[in-house]
């Protein structure tokens, strides 16, 4: 709406420019002036988060390694092959796609789930919701460290406690007490992220649900259809676009995972990712070069998925503008 | 719903009766279900976090049972021991850290963001959609391909364990999401309003105060919960550029669990402790929560 309004103005203090210079001069002030407030911005960005990219990309085509500093030198694409060849960085790689895409399936799955749930009128409503959203509002760390220590250690884990008691509910005094941390470690790594994340997708989708055409949906409910035909034709079409959105967004911050892998497992058994590969090539291997390497596969992997994401922002973007 | 022009289908009067009544019986029967469903799920979503709270609350004896004991004694000792620094680790330095990183972080991101969102909604700049995907494309790239070279350029400029340091760093994290927040709360401040202002000859300043501020105080405030809890979250980038002076409450986190024989009520005393800001900001703003996350694209 603003740029429908904005577009004639600068037409008309552009217009008067191609005869008199001093008006030119003055159509450049009001740009200027206009571009003003954006600059400081705009600059900042840049250059704390551009640099260093650039400087990542330049490490990655050098060997170095901060253990022999006397041994820098230009390496060409040698830090890729490792990249691509070097077994564990290689499994990170295939850790990291399983951990992202079990974890921003299932959540979606779950937080459409209890979006339609939330969107029926119960008793409660505002207490559910709070309590929903209150995994997403713990400090990741220290969810993490609450699912390593407090639900799922072996001997007196939440979890295995509950076993306990449920067998012994039966007389039993022999529940299974599994080691899940040890035995599932990636599993156990997905089930404290989906925990997180859920809520996420349940609100994007939920805010998503609440801005359905009614009218459109009562009509089809007149007309006989079906509550599975309203949800399958109507309802799932107008949330495409928000199930995406979630769904990219999600990624994106998911395959950056940190915190998880490096509380829960520490990187071990299988679950090292590739944000903790890059970590631990860096800070504990020194291996700079390596460490860039892999930072730039995964900045290209990241570019993929993003131009998909910014894509669908951008549609809602425009609809929203267009209201 | 139900009030519809029976004429419409004037031939189907004993099913429309019928269904009109199922209509009108069922919402409130699969209401109460979906009541009892998402009740359910909410019990199990919030488990975890009841636990940590009332562990927080038990005595390392009780904490660490096999089956778990619900019904202990309730006690504040780790809440002291937490505090007095029983452990021998101090938590008010990293307190007082990821306080002034997340508050001064937020601040400056303010300062930045405001003006920004201003120029590109209020009166926007030439291609200033392109401007604002740019903003957000500096979002999707994985901070942790930066830090090789953040902590090289840290190293060398004498800036690791620097709680500055890791401000700028916070505040070029959340800038894009400041800016992308703040548009979409700018561009609802209605034209008319802005040209009735400017027609009786109001000033920039008093535009703003009186136009502007009003409509945009709301987003601003939920703007800024969001931009501290992300601050206040972050570790991985305090993990590797801070140290023993100006490590952050979620490193403090890390280390404190290294291994200390019965510690589970000190670990979930911490990090209830530690969440607490997180939780009080994140249910203040919970309204724009989703316009946040989703970078304004969703409201």
């Amino acid at each position: 709406m603003s740029s429908a309004t904005a577009a004639p103005q600068r037409q008309r203090q552009s217009r008067p420019s191609t005869s008199d210079p001093k008006a030119t001069a003055r159509a450049r002030t009001t740009r200027w002036a206009r571009r003003a407030p954006l600059l400081p911005a705009l600059i900042f960005l840049i250059i704390v988060t551009q640099l260093p990219f650039v400087a990542t990309l330049i490490i990655s085509f050098m060997n170095w390694n901060s253990l022999r500093p006397n041994d820098t030198s230009f390496a060409g694409i040698d830090n890729y092959i490792s990249v691509l060849t070097d077994q564990g960085l290689r499994a990170s790689i295939i850790t990291t796609i399983i951990l992202t895409v079990t974890v921003v399936l299932v959540s979606l799955l779950l937080g459409l789930g209890l979006a339609l749930l939330l969107d029926k009128k119960f008793i409660g409503r505002g207490i559910v919701r709070t309590m929903l959203i209150a995994p997403f509002l713990i400090v990741p760390v220290a969810a993490a460290l609450v699912w390593k220590h407090a639900l799922l250690n072996p001997s007196y884990g939440l979890v295995n406690g509950t076993l306990t008691w449920v067998w012994s509910l039966f007389g039993s005094d022999n529940p299974p007490q599994p080691e899940l941390l040890s035995q599932a470690p990636l599993f156990a790594v997905e089930a404290s992220l989906i925990w997180q994340w859920t809520p996420f997708m349940m609100l994007i989708l939920l805010a998503g649900l609440q801005s359905r055409p009614m009218d459109v949906i009562e009509a089809a409910q007149i007309d006989g259809a079906s509550r599975w035909q309203i949800f399958r034709y109507l309802t799932l079409p107008h949330l495409r676009q928000y199930l995406e959105l979630g769904g990219l967004l999600g990624t994106i911050y998911i395959v950056q995972n940190f915190d998880a892998v490096f509380t829960l497992t520490s990187g071990g058994l299988g679950t090292a990712n590739l944000p903790f590969s890059i970590y631990q090539t860096f800070y504990t291997a020194n291996d700079y070069g390596l460490a860039s390497a892999t930072g730039v596969v995964v900045v290209i992997g990241t570019i993929i998925i993003a131009t998909f994401a910014l894509r669908t922002v951008f549609t809602l973007f425009q609809k929203e503008e267009s209201r | 719903m139900t009030a519809l022009n029976p004429t419409v289908q004037p031939s189907a009067g004993p099913t429309f009766l019928g269904r009109r009544r199922k209509s009108r019986m069922d919402p409130t029967r699969n209401s109460t279900i979906a009541g009892l469903a998402a009740w359910a799920a909410a019990l199990i979503f919030a488990i975890p976090v009841f636990w940590m709270v009332l562990t927080s609350f038990h005595s390392e004896n009780d904490a660490a049972t096999n089956p778990p004991s619900i019904a202990a004694e309730l006690t504040l000792d780790s809440y002291r021991n937490f505090f007095g620094g029983a452990s021998g680790l101090d938590p008010w330095p990293p307190l007082i850290n990821s306080a002034t990183a997340s508050i001064t972080s937020t601040i400056l991101v303010l300062v930045l963001a405001i003006p920004a969102a201003y120029a590109l909604s209020i009166k926007p700049v030439e291609k200033w959609t392109d401007v604002m995907f740019f903003f957000l494309s500096t979002k999707m790239l994985p901070i942790v391909a930066a830090l090789l070279p953040l902590f090289l350029f840290a190293r060398n400029a004498g800036t690791l364990d620097n709680i500055w340091f890791l401000v700028l760093l916070y505040t070029s994290m959340n800038l894009p999401i400041a800016v992308w927040m703040m548009r979409s709360f700018l561009a609802e401040v209605p034209a008319e309003m802005l040209e009735a202002a400017q027609i009786d000859g109001a000033g920039l300043i008093l535009t703003l105060r009186k136009v502007v501020a009003p409509v945009a105080m709301p987003g601003i405030a939920a703007t800024a919960l969001i931009c501290f809890i992300f601050s206040w979250n972050e570790l991985l980038l305090a993990r590797v550029l801070t140290g023993v002076v100006a490590g952050t409450a979620p490193v403090f986190l890390t280390s404190f669990v290294s291994s200390q024989g019965l510690f589970l009520a000190k670990v979930c005393t911490a990090a209830v402790i530690i969440s607490l800001p997180v939780l009080l900001a994140g249910f203040a703003a919970q309204d724009k929560l989703v316009q946040g996350l989703s970078l304004g694209a969703v409201k």
